[in-house]
């Protein structure tokens, strides 16, 4: 083999360039999302459907709200806890959740998802 | 084989004709309604059908501002101060820019100088719901027509389609338009803005009317000057609406184009 030197060092050279990330970031795990309930939330004690249900399924229970609201003008929505929710990302989850950067965006950050619902949904202010 | 001679094949002529002619009937008796709906791309109206009429001897600058501001406010919709980027749901125009092909050198004095107040006509025949390639646009069963801003594109067919220019691009972020234009802007926090990229329109206040409050500019315009402006349903023939039109003279925007307006304008 011509040139074995410069092959074998430029394999390495690649392969260091390669797992870089994987040294950089050893023993330097990013923190785990710790969404954070707001007072009205831990009152309220139950959201629109039990906690599991919410973590998996909220982006689906979302999307379908705006559809059927959008677009068929069902603006009511029947929990399985037999209560009749508002269906309204702005007016009724972010009146209990009114803490986006730290109830929302924790996990959504950790998951690098960006949902573009606040490109038009305005957010709460939140203080400080 | 023998040819087939002239009156031979005059007779299978006929006769295919006669079977051609009876082929829509067989259809229809098939899949009855099917046909027409598939042909005609009728517009879903199911009973209901809202339409609204402006009285121009109670409309006055003052009021037609009222409007503007109160729609606009409502709706987050902000003043870009570009008239080529300009973002409007209702805005004032003259006689001749609002009824183009109807002026003429005659025409009454009280008109001249005076402004329109015009919104999107929520057509019967929406040419903009049929340019939209993602029925991000579409014709409700009540009449109006509506925008889904999930769904919408950008591409503005529907901008060119309507002859109106009842709907307005984003060119920018909205929450970007210029500070000292829209001090307070988003005006209302309970409703959305809208994003980079979308086309908006009015909504005939579609959300409003889900609870029972009448579209904003109505309420506003009534508040001054009561049956200023009248909303209601054109289906139903004791209502509000059809009363005040059967009473008086009206025209609309360019009826002759066949999108069949419902905005009315009482001379």
């Amino acid at each position: 083999m011509y040139d074995r030197g410069k092959i074998v060092t430029g394999i390495v050279i690649g392969l260091l360039l390669f797992l870089f990330p994987v040294f950089y970031n050893v023993g330097r795990a990013a923190k785990e999302p710790d969404p954070l309930l707001t007072d009205k939330a831990k009152q309220a004690k139950e959201c629109i459907e039990p906690k599991a249900v919410m973590t998996s399924e909220h982006m689906k229970i979302l999307d379908e709200w705006r559809q059927t609201v959008v677009r068929d003008n069902m603006r009511d929505y029947k929990s399985t806890n037999g209560k009749t929710y508002y269906k309204s990302l702005q007016l009724t989850c972010m009146d209990c959740h009114s803490n986006k950067t730290k109830f929302c965006d924790q996990c959504h950050n950790y998951m690098a998802v960006a949902p573009y619902c606040w490109d038009c949904h305005i957010a709460p202010k939140e203080n400080g | 084989m023998m040819a087939m001679d002239r009156r031979q094949f005059l007779k299978i002529a006929g006769l295919s004709a006669l079977l051609g002619l009876g082929g829509k009937t067989a259809f229809q008796w098939l899949a009855p309604g099917e046909a027409e709906a598939t042909l005609q791309q009728a517009p879903m109206i199911a009973g209901k059908k809202w339409g609204m009429a402006l009285d121009l001897n109670l409309l006055d600058e003052e009021i037609m501002s009222k409007c503007i501001q109160a729609c606009h406010s409502y709706y987050n919709v902000p003043n870009i101060g570009n008239p080529k980027e300009e973002l409007k749901w209702i805005w004032k125009e003259t006689y001749e820019h609002s009824f183009p092909g109807q002026e003429n050198e005659f025409l009454a004095e009280k008109f001249h100088g005076r402004h329109f107040l015009l919104l999107c006509n929520h057509c019967t025949n929406p040419p903009c719901c049929r340019a939209c390639p993602t029925k991000a646009t579409w014709k409700r069963e009540d009449g109006i027509v509506m925008m889904d801003m999930h769904r919408c594109i950008g591409c503005r067919f529907c901008m060119a389609a309507c002859p109106f220019g009842a709907r307005s691009f984003n060119w920018g972020d909205p929450r970007l338009a210029p500070k000292a234009l829209n001090p307070n802007f988003p005006t209302n926090p309970e409703m959305p803005t809208r994003s980079k990229g979308v086309v908006e329109k009015c909504q005939f206040c579609a959300e409003r009317l889900a609870k029972g409050q009448m579209p904003a500019c109505v309420e506003a315009a009534n508040k001054i000057k009561p049956n200023a402006m009248v909303f209601g349903d054109l289906d139903v023939s004791d209502s509000n609406i059809r009363k005040l039109l059967r009473s008086r003279y009206s025209i609309r925007r360019k009826p002759e184009l066949g999108t069949g307006p419902n905005v009315y304008y009482i001379l």
